[in-house]
């Protein structure tokens, strides 16, 4: 198991490996993202108090789960990054970022455009639009950071320790909704109580979700592989590549 | 520990020769509050209400501004590089910078607050209670902005960038430190919101010196 995960470190066995995945992947995250539309916008009930406007959660909801899940998956590449000093961790942290960025800014829209209609208010102050809107910031922080440095190697750990330390703002966002009292609906999934909601809406919203993850992951991969050309430009391997070959 | 007190009383003594440099970030300080009430008007009752945050905003400019200088003199002579290669840990070392820093900008913010807040005509037990949040809290800000600081050591753009960085890291620390004062004036009590800062504060100078010595060993590569 170990043996598998140390052949993936090295950049080379990684970039032939997603440039296998990102096909399957990619595919994967199309017919999710149909199946899951279908579901969501064709199939679920019209929703008794928030009429149709709701159907706007099936996206809202899986972009807001994703943006904080890819800031922990920055933070965990992060931290194998900074222990064990592998060179691919660096990368996916940086490929996985500009993702992570797009789906808190598409949290942050969608619920503006649900929030108008449902609350008369394009925005207000609750604690989890707020720290969505944060997270946005931690992003772009990151971004910001990492494009500032030239040097691959200090971008790589700078970035890191970034992340981690921003990372420790995540459950805060998570467990903003239980600190603050507010007029934010409460979390419709939770992993304690069974969901109150209709089956067919979560089956939408799940399909959304795993849509989004692979959507996420094709993305990241595709970027990696970019990054892995552009860092490994001199060795040799690259130069050796097909699709290299031709280019000077 | 004889490290730790020598880059301490160093730090404090440097900062003594530049005192306008040391200055400057209280100087901000009153200027920022000053700004206030002249662009919302001189309504006591509205200055009342918005003066804990005027005053918590302003000293977390005020201490953003002076971060970028935390490292960069040292860096810029050399004698960081020479901390790092002492056979003292880094992260003690680095931990002496951050008091320095607080002892330096942000306990005159502290001390200054107060006076401030009675601009605000805020009552007495008000300005209390603000003061005593920012006793807590502008610690924190010096660990943090620290990691920013020595995050972005030496790199182009390198002011705005510590701010990038560091305000919405910040966040939690100005909600419970204002809240504190929201609080007191809804008749509840405070008490709460003094143990959630000193919870962000101890973990916060225990842990902020590794990812400062951290981030300072990357700068120095």
């Amino acid at each position: 198991m170990m043996g598998f995960f140390f052949k993936y470190a090295a950049p080379q066995a990684f970039y032939r490996l997603a440039g296998g995945l990102i096909p399957w992947v990619s595919g994967l995250a199309v017919l999710l993202t149909l199946s899951g539309l279908w579901v969501g916008l064709g199939m679920a009930p019209t929703d008794a108090q928030q009429g149709e406007g709701y159907r706007i959660i099936f996206l809202h909801v899986p972009a807001s789960w994703m943006s904080m899940v890819i800031f922990m998956a920055m933070a965990f590449w992060s931290f194998l990054g900074l222990t064990f000093k592998t060179r691919l961790s660096g990368m996916m942290t940086a490929a996985l970022a500009p993702t992570g960025a797009i789906f808190a800014f598409l949290s942050l829209w969608t619920g503006a455009m649900w929030g108008k209609p449902m609350w008369g208010a394009w925005w207000v102050w609750y604690a989890r639009l707020t720290s969505e809107l944060i997270l946005f910031f931690l992003y772009l922080g990151y971004i910001a950071l990492t494009s500032a440095i030239d040097n691959p190697t200090r971008r790589d750990k700078a970035g890191s320790i970034l992340a981690l330390v921003g990372s420790i703002n995540v459950p805060i966002i998570y467990f903003s909704v239980i600190w603050w009292n507010t007029l934010h609906q409460g979390a419709s999934i939770s992993m304690t109580k069974a969901p109150s909601m209709a089956r067919l809406m979560l089956v939408g919203m799940l399909l959304m979700a795993l849509a989004f993850w692979m959507y996420s992951i094709a993305v990241a991969l595709y970027r990696v592989r970019t990054l892995i050309l552009q860092r490994e430009a001199q060795t040799k391997w690259i130069q050796s590549l097909p699709e290299v070959a031709g280019v000077e | 520990m004889n490290a730790f007190w020598a880059i301490l009383q160093r730090d404090l003594r440097v900062a003594m020769n530049r005192k306008v440099e040391v200055l400057s970030g209280l100087f901000f300080y009153l200027v920022v509050a000053t700004l206030f009430p002249l662009a919302i008007g001189s309504d006591l009752d509205i200055l009342r209400r918005i003066a804990p945050g005027i005053l918590w905003v302003g000293a977390l400019l005020s201490s953003m501004l002076t971060l970028g200088r935390l490292f960069e003199a040292d860096w810029q002579d050399g004698s960081l590089e020479q901390l790092a290669l002492t056979p003292h840990p880094l992260p003690l070392l680095v931990l002496a910078k951050i008091l320095s820093h607080w002892t330096l900008c942000g306990l005159p913010l502290v001390l200054v607050a107060p006076v401030l807040g009675l601009m605000f005509d805020l009552p007495s037990q008000y300005v209390w209670v603000l003061t005593g949040t920012l006793v807590l809290g502008t610690p924190v800000l010096s660990c943090l902005g620290a990691i920013a600081s020595a995050l972005t050591l030496g790199l182009r753009g390198g002011g705005v960038l510590i701010s990038l960085l560091v305000l919405p890291l910040f966040v939690p620390v100005l909600v419970f430190g204002t809240g504190a004062v929201e609080a007191l004036a809804a008749g509840l009590g405070t008490q709460a919101y003094f143990s959630i800062l000193t919870a962000m504060l101890l973990p916060a100078l225990f842990f902020s010196p590794w990812a400062c010595a951290a981030a300072l060993r990357v700068a120095l590569e």
